[in-house]
């Protein structure tokens, strides 16, 4: 089977912006996992993506052939994570390379705390954003779903908030919708889901409450077929999306049918 | 311009086998290595013949299952015709392996793996935690779940390599060592020959191309090279510790029968890079560790990196290329050591023009391949 790029979706809604750049797709996607490049490359033309994140600790952003050279090819852009950094000055350090090799200031900001759970960090988090802001980097941080810590973030002046859903690929979807909800209501900066879909219903849900964009990784990576998962994802982010547009209606413990039932005829 | 019906450009575990074969048909044969004879990946690699354990999903990945079992099937008459004809004793081994399970987590994912291979019709056991400890007694108590792979063998590809080059040379092919090739030469609209490092030229009927990770260097192929680290460690105590090759998420130990093991290997794109880094040796101990305990008493022999030649859809390039008198035997990724033997009989068959040309490459597996 084929699968068009999900850009052919019907988008009535604006584009996404995050920094003052328009994102091509509200999917961004994670370079994670794939077991060729091949299926890395049919994956991210099957996501409709515009936006692919690379973890700059595992590759050499130079060599020739390899996974940033594709991306290239592919015409789209390319944002480095810090993605194995446990203090705030490896991941900042990470991030001016990154800035470096490959002339974007964009950074996805991860600091981890553990090597089990790879949760954040934090403190260190916080530290890092605040120095990479200064230092007038893009700052996308990878947050807990606290909105406390998410507003503190985007008070230090990140462009977006990135909370997780559940643990790095745990695909576990989102553990507590609650809490992301309430980061989705009270920020003034684009929410972006980043961790822990397991499957499309996931990443749908995630824009129905209120995420501006949904970042997927292992979810697409490691799945059977992986660009039909990319596919899917792709039409559920979108889905997502219009669904939060067009409001849903409340919840009710008891039925209401949908036709009146009022002037029906009397048949006695 | 000195004139030979073959040269094969890279000496590593493919194009010595393709060498052997070839001169063993009769054809006249020169080899050139840039280094060493198998000092790039072959020197890394750790042997295993594992087409069942390393099944990926997707179209690609079964491609890749169909061609490793075909090769690993011929294996046992390869390696036997190799020490027939290099006087080295056979290192082949055919202890079978173990994919273990640490936690629920990791028996989830190996469930997952068992259902993909019996769907593939291939011979993996779900076995308990107590009788893989029965089978491999060293593993740690800890241990989740494992499946058993009966038929896996593995090989020592530094006997590989040392008995291909006696092989070959008794067979009539000419080898040479440090002899680095600059470039390919076309005449008439074809590759006819081969320019050195140091000048000169050599000119043949046809070119292999069996340069491992350089090979993208002297044509347009899509092989860039993807870093290995591995360990070699050994048990002054002699053989006992572990007699199954035992595979885990992240990595694997492949007994080689006389106390020594090979702990492997990381997997990362950077490039030409080979210099040795902390991290990944230490995550390869830790996790290894944490299955076989007595591991970490163990003498580490030597830690190495190699480069893969790695492929967009990580399956090799085998077969006449776009070029009249080009042919690719490269790309081999993870599987250079399992897929020479099927490689130097497709190579060998083309060169016999035995096969169709262009009936091979990424993507391009024959449906029939006789071995």
């Amino acid at each position: 089977m084929q699968y068009k790029a999900a850009e052919t979706f019907s988008r009535r809604s604006e584009p996404l912006a995050i920094g003052g750049r328009t994102l091509r797709s509200r999917l961004i996607l994670g370079s994670g996992g794939f077991t060729s490049l091949e299926l890395l490359a049919s994956a991210v033309e099957a996501s409709g993506t515009g936006l692919v994140t690379v973890a700059m600790r595992r590759v050499d952003p130079t060599a020739r052939g390899s996974l940033i050279e594709v991306l290239d090819g592919l015409g789209v852009r390319v944002l480095p994570n810090t993605a194995g950094c446990f203090t705030a000055r490896d991941a900042v350090r990470t991030a001016q390379l990154a800035r470096e090799a490959l002339q974007t200031d964009w950074v996805k900001l991860e600091v981890i705390g553990d090597a089990q759970t790879l949760l954040p960090d934090a403190t260190e988090l916080l530290i890092a954003a605040e120095q990479l802001v200064n230092d007038g980097f893009v700052v996308l941080p990878y947050t807990t779903d606290d909105p406390i810590l998410a507003r503190r973030l985007e008070d230090a002046g990140c462009a977006a908030v990135m909370p997780l859903g559940s643990p790095i690929g745990s695909g576990m979807g989102i553990c507590n919708p609650y809490n992301i909800a309430l980061i989705c209501e009270r920020a003034g900066v684009p929410v972006v889901l980043d961790a822990g879909v397991g499957t499309a219903s996931d990443a749908a849900f995630a824009m129905e409450l209120g995420c501006a964009a949904v970042l997927c990784a292992s979810a697409i990576s490691r799945a059977e077929e992986p660009v039909a998962m990319a596919y899917a994802i792709a039409a559920a982010v979108t889905a997502g999306h219009e669904a939060r547009g067009a409001g849903r209606i409340p919840r009710r413990r008891l039925a209401s049918a949908s036709s009146p039932l009022e002037g029906m005829p009397d048949l006695g | 311009m000195d004139r030979r019906e073959v040269i094969v450009v890279g000496g590593g575990v493919i194009g010595l086998s393709i060498a052997w074969r070839a001169a063993r048909s009769g054809i006249s044969v020169t080899l050139l290595e840039r280094d060493r004879f198998g000092a790039g990946a072959t020197h890394a690699a750790a042997g295993m013949l594992a087409p069942v354990a390393e099944a990926d999903f997707g179209g690609a990945g079964r491609a890749l299952v169909e061609l490793g079992l075909t090769s690993a099937t011929s294996w046992p008459q390869f390696a036997a015709a190799l020490e027939r004809d290099s006087g080295l004793p056979s290192r082949l081994r055919a202890d079978g392996a173990l994919v273990l399970a640490r936690d629920r987590d990791e028996a989830e994912a190996l469930e997952r793996q068992l259902a993909y291979r019996r769907r593939l019709g291939l011979a993996v056991t779900r076995i308990t935690p107590s009788r893989a400890r029965e089978l491999e007694p060293a593993l740690a108590p800890s241990l989740r779940l494992a499946l058993e792979i009966p038929g896996e063998s593995s090989v020592d590809p530094r006997w590989v390599c040392d008995a291909l080059v006696l092989a070959a040379r008794g067979a009539g092919a000419e080898l040479r060592e440090h002899c680095e090739v600059a470039g390919l030469v076309r005449r008439g609209g074809r590759v006819s020959g081969v320019a050195l490092a140091d000048g000169g030229q050599l000119g043949a009927d046809r070119v292999v191309l069996a340069a491992g990770a350089w090979s993208a260097a002297l044509s347009d192929v899509p092989v860039r090279p993807v870093k290995g680290q591995i360990m070699r460690l050994r048990d002054g105590d002699g053989p006992g510790l572990v007699g199954r090759t035992l595979r885990f998420e992240g990595g694997y130990i492949v007994t080689r029968g006389d106390g020594g093991y090979v702990l492997g290997a990381s997997s990362e794109e950077r490039g030409f890079d080979t210099t040795v880094t902390a991290r990944p040796l230490y995550e390869l101990l830790r996790d290894a560790s944490e299955l076989v305990p007595g591991l970490l008493d163990l003498e580490v022999e030597e830690i190495t990196v190699g480069l893969r030649p790695g492929s967009p859809d990580n399956l090799p390039l085998i077969g006449a290329s776009d070029e009249d008198g080009l042919i690719l035997a490269c790309g081999h990724f993870r599987n250079g050591i399992l897929l020479a033997p099927i490689t130097a009989t497709l190579v060998v068959g083309v060169l016999e023009d035995a096969l169709p040309s262009a009936s091979v490459g990424s993507r391009h597996i024959p449906d029939e391949v006789g071995v």
